[in-house]
């Protein structure tokens, strides 16, 4: 029950850009010049999406933006499972991201892999007034007692860390000397760094550089020994188990995973990836940085890619493939083909459902642009985009590769532009976070949370695009969305409101 | 192949096939040199042990699956309870996403919040311009009728003074200079989200009742006979608040709920988004100045609060969280006593329907042993509860619970013979319950849903009542206190109890003998 009403291009165009002044109007004058710079309609042809971002979100505005501890502790570092992950700092900021990205992996919980617990630092006044270096190597000691099979540590750091003066550094070296060279990673991703979780990214990938790479001995014998084959799984947290369905289609077309960044990952691993032939990159926003840095030290070409919806799927499989052999070219063609009748099936099955439906999306990472692809393949159209911490590059991928002519693009949306662009645009899904979630499903809207996929997953891969599309047909077509107007009220108000 | 469009199978079964079992057998044999399965096995038996237990108890520094949040989050819990109040939180802008994600995920329910979103040049330069921006940002969009004022860790360690810096964005026009901008320091490195809280409401009565930071004329008390009622954070806000109206409507009191948040956490979906509704009015909250007296339902969240109240002439009476049989006698006896309404029969009869129930069930539950953590409160309310259920209270935790509390605890048990085995644990957190659940087993476990990594380690049934409950839904829609309220505590711990016979007893021809059909 699509309630868009069918529009030319050209209407679509100037609805969307009388939407952005309408909108604008809310703002003091200063603040309405500086959200104006986020907020576009795509123009077909233009190498980027014509918005600014990676710059400060304004205050007060309802920003849905985290900070560098979160993209470096909840996104970054906290999966991989084999080292204890401290947050640094005050309680909240661990509690509040305590197993709430849903990393999947499989190990003894405590004993040998410590994923879903929250270790923290739990700074009281008197850290913050003596410094809490003390605290943090009395910390290692006891972690090294109590959880013996930890392969290694990092300090996420919290806000106040970087505010005292703390040299977690001095004492991360100093322990790790303690503990026979231990890895010991002190990250610096206080949360008021830089202007989202983006800064996080960057500088968890940076301390793999400077903390685990540059201390592996260069003649330290291998693990395995290599193949042709070897490649590594950078950008991709295994959230509802993503990583899995995308490794099980890379080893079938004939590659050999020797890592997965860091969704369900470990320390051996990431210590292991130097010696890949190729780094795959799902997540580019998160962790480019160091496939760059793989790239320019050690010659390892990398290859983004899209596992989200059959076609995106193949184009991508394809892509990985042309770096190797006849081989692994023919792998990826029967891939392909084997999945080929379940990819039938599957939108055979849903397309009928959700031709025609319109969606809006608000998120982090790549998903703003990678999803676009899959919900095509259901014959669905997405009207309205924009990322949480998105930087320039992404947009130019997004205008040139994704986005239709006419798409409302929104960088960091405030709360406020959010609601008011679903209440004019009425789009039959929106795909945003746990934060926008409610707001949209009380005014009517079908909804699905594209971090954690709602709780269900995992998305990429053949075997995800089943669930995603089981998942989009249950949000859209649930018979709850025909009750929420009580029937002798039904013809009082518009379908959607947003609060005023 | 395993998965299909027929039939799709989710997380649950799709990674549990063969396909997918040999792929990760191999990526841990390969590639993450994986630690000895012997030796793995060695130390899970090990952190089993009253040795590991001693290790883990003589900790000093770490702390591991706490049980507390911190301030800024009580704040906001607090702020959103008043008539068309926004909370503002001056400090980072991550915290901000992380209080509202936290909430929501409790309450299925749109938290909004805004942030002073400082970075690093407000670290250096201090929050004044992003305050100054943030409010007439705020005030402009949201339209809200009070702007609630609270910081992050990072505004209290670099010294930002909410008073003064409020006063200057009035006076460069950010919002009126008569409009309400009540604020409180919470810190995150002090107390927990229950100091939070406390803090958050103090800014607030003071904000009205104290002449509104020296611009406006202090009130003068004038007593009238009305009663301020607070109910602290509380994850069944909802339940409770409406329950506790119901109550008072009974009795025939006049009231003012302060820090109202029930509504909006359980707006409708109806076409409608409520970024505001219900909440304390502000006319309400200053005129909450003039009641007879103030309940407090939780002693710890409004430890600052209550004195300030009593400071203008009130009775104050603060109360653990209580649930069951004599704490709500003790409650609704309070409540008469300082009103004069005597306690209506239709009270005493769900009195007598509680205790008709405990009476009916109460076998299942007598001598059976208890684990509880939570909020000090919370840990207060059902131990009362459990100790005249007949059930025994073995080890009492809470992570931001102190000496005074602890003391007010082993009281409680002092004063019952089914407490006479039990330890209280202040400030210790979920890995220290992890070993006193391997070495001294209890038959159930109370808590949040962090809880459940306890019951899967140790095989102690987990009672989901506290917060935050993420993986259970609802919940917070029933009401804990009353006597209704203690009905349904009942029930879930009895539920709890026979799902954990029925799932016991279930092997043919092993332990079936014991599968009643009648329990």
């Amino acid at each position: 029950m699509s309630v868009s009403p069918t529009l030319s291009v050209a209407e679509i165009k100037d609805r969307n850009k009388a939407l952005i002044e309408e909108v604008l109007k809310v703002y003091p004058e200063k603040t309405a010049k500086r959200r104006a710079k986020h907020l576009n309609v795509h123009q077909e042809g233009k190498p980027d999406c014509g918005v600014k971002s990676n710059i400060k979100s304004i205050p007060g505005v309802m920003t849905i933006r985290g900070c560098a501890y979160a993209g470096s502790k909840g996104v970054v570092w906290g999966p991989i499972k084999d080292m204890i992950h401290i947050s640094h700092g005050p309680v909240g900021c661990g509690q509040y991201s305590w197993a709430a990205r849903r990393n999947y992996y499989i190990g003894t919980t405590g004993i040998d892999t410590f994923v879903t617990m929250q270790f923290t630092s739990d700074f009281q006044e008197k850290d913050i007034v003596f410094g809490g270096d003390k605290k943090l190597a009395k910390i290692m000691d006891e972690i090294q007692e109590l959880f013996p099979l930890n392969n290694g540590i990092t300090v996420q750091s919290e806000c106040p860390i970087g505010l005292i003066g703390d040299d977690i550094e001095a004492v991360s070296k100093a322990k790790s000397k303690e503990y026979d060279g231990k890895t010991i990673v002190p990250v610096r991703c206080e949360g008021f760094r830089g202007v989202s979780q983006s800064l996080g990214h960057h500088i968890a990938n940076d301390a793999i550089r400077d903390w685990v790479f540059d201390k592996i001995a260069p003649d330290a014998a291998p693990r395995f020994e290599p193949t042709p084959y070897d490649v590594a799984i950078i950008g991709d947290y295994n959230i509802g188990g993503d990583a899995w369905s995308s490794r099980i289609l890379l080893e079938e077309m004939g590659l050999r995973v020797i890592a997965q960044w860091s969704g369900d990952g470990s320390l051996a691993e990431l210590e292991a990836t130097p010696k890949a032939k190729l780094n795959v990159l799902h997540c580019y926003r998160s962790m480019n940085y160091i496939s760059r840095h793989m790239e320019e030290k050690y010659g390892i070409p990398w290859c983004e890619y899209n596992f989200f919806g059959p076609s995106k799927i193949a184009e991508s499989l394809r892509k990985i493939a042309s770096y190797f052999d006849d081989k692994i070219k023919e792998g990826a063609e029967q891939v392909i083909a084997k999945y080929q009748p379940l990819m039938d099936a599957v939108i055979a099955k849903y397309r009928p459902r959700l031709e025609g439906k319109t969606v809006m999306l608000f998120v982090g990472g790549l998903r703003p642009r990678h999803v676009i692809g899959a919900y095509e393949d259901l014959g669905m159209e997405v009207v309205g985009t924009g990322y949480e911490f998105g930087h320039n590059d992404d947009y130019q991928r997004t205008a040139q590769h994704y986005v239709k002519d006419g798409t409302l693009i929104y960088d960091d949306v405030t709360g406020y532009e959010f609601e008011k662009f679903v209440e004019k645009i009425q789009p039959d899904l929106v795909g945003s976070g746990i934060k926008e979630k409610y707001v949209f499903q009380k005014m009517g809207v079908p909804f699905r949370q594209m971090h954690s996929w709602d709780y269900s997953g995992p998305y990429h891969g053949y075997d995800g695009f089943a669930i995603f599309a089981r998942d989009m047909d249950m949000a859209i077509n649930s018979p709850v969305w025909k009750m929420t107007k009580a029937p002798w009220k039904a013809e009082e108000q518009p379908l959607l409101q947003a609060a005023e | 192949m395993p998965q299909s469009a027929e039939h799709v199978l989710d997380h649950f079964d799709l990674f549990r096939g063969p396909e997918y079992q040999q792929m990760l057998a191999n990526k841990k044999k390969m590639f993450e040199n994986p630690r000895d399965p012997a030796e793995v096995e060695r130390v899970r038996e090990w952190a089993k042990t009253p040795e590991y237990r001693e290790k883990n108890f003589a900790r000093e520094a770490l702390t591991v699956n706490p049980a507390k949040a911190c301030q800024p989050l009580g704040a906001v819990f607090a702020a959103v309870g008043f008539e068309q109040t926004i909370p503002f939180v001056h400090g980072s802008q991550g915290c901000v996403a992380y209080y509202r994600s936290h909430l929501s995920r409790h309450f299925k329910e749109p938290s909004s919040c805004v942030s002073s979103s400082m970075t690093e040049d407000a670290a250096v330069f201090g929050g004044l311009n992003n305050m100054i921006d943030g409010l007439a940002n705020t005030y402009n969009m949201y339209k809200p009728k009070m702007i609630a004022v609270s910081t992050t860790c990072m505004a209290e360690v670099i010294g930002d003074d909410l008073n003064a810096f409020i006063k200057t964005s009035k006076e460069k026009g950010s919002v009126p200079a008569e409009y309400d901008v009540p604020f409180a320091h919470t810190p995150a490195f002090v107390g927990s989200h229950v100091t939070g809280y406390d803090n958050a409401l103090k800014g607030i009565i003071e904000h009205f009742w104290d002449g509104k930071a020296g611009t406006a004329p202090k009130l003068e008390r004038t007593a009238n006979e009305k009663i301020n009622f607070i109910g602290g954070f509380d994850g069944y806000t909802v339940g409770n608040i409406r329950e506790v109206k119901r109550i008072f409507g009974l009795m025939g009191i006049d009231y003012t709920i302060l820090a109202d948040n029930s509504e909006v956490f359980d707006t409708p979906t109806d076409g409608e988004f409520r970024m505001y509704d219900g909440g304390t009015t502000l006319e309400d909250a200053a005129n909450a100045i003039h009641a007879k007296a103030t309940i407090s339902m939780q002693e710890y969240c409004t430890e600052k609060t209550l004195p300030l109240i009593a400071a203008h002439g009130q009775e104050v009476a603060a109360f653990n969280h209580p649930v069951g049989v004599s704490a709500t006698d003790k409650f609704l006896m309070t409540l008469s006593r300082i009103t004069g309404k005597p306690i209506p029969e239709e009270l005493a009869r769900e009195r007598g329907r509680l205790v008709d129930a405990v009476a009916d069930s109460s076998a299942h539950i007598h001598g059976k042993k208890f684990a509880i953590y939570g909020d000090p409160d919370l840990c207060l309310g059902l131990a009362g509860f459990l100790l005249e259920l007949g059930a025994e209270p073995t080890h009492i935790l809470a992570t931001n619970g102190g000496k005074a509390w602890a003391e007010k605890v082993q009281k409680l048990l002092d004063s019952s013979p089914f407490g006479q085995n039990c330890h209280v644990y202040p400030g210790k957190d979920l890995w220290h319950m992890r070993s006193l659940l391997f070495t001294e087993p209890v038959d159930f476990l109370i808590g949040n849903t962090y809880g459940k990594y306890l019951e899967r380690d140790t095989g102690t049934p987990l009672i989901r009542i506290g917060f935050p409950i993420f993986d259970r839904h609802h919940h917070h829609r029933y009401p804990v206190w009353g006597y209704q309220g203690g009905l349904n505590v009942l029930v879930w711990i009895l539920d709890r109890i026979f799902e954990s016979i029925d799932a016991t007893t279930n092997v043919p021809a092993k332990s079936d003998y014991s599968f009643d059909i009648i329990r």
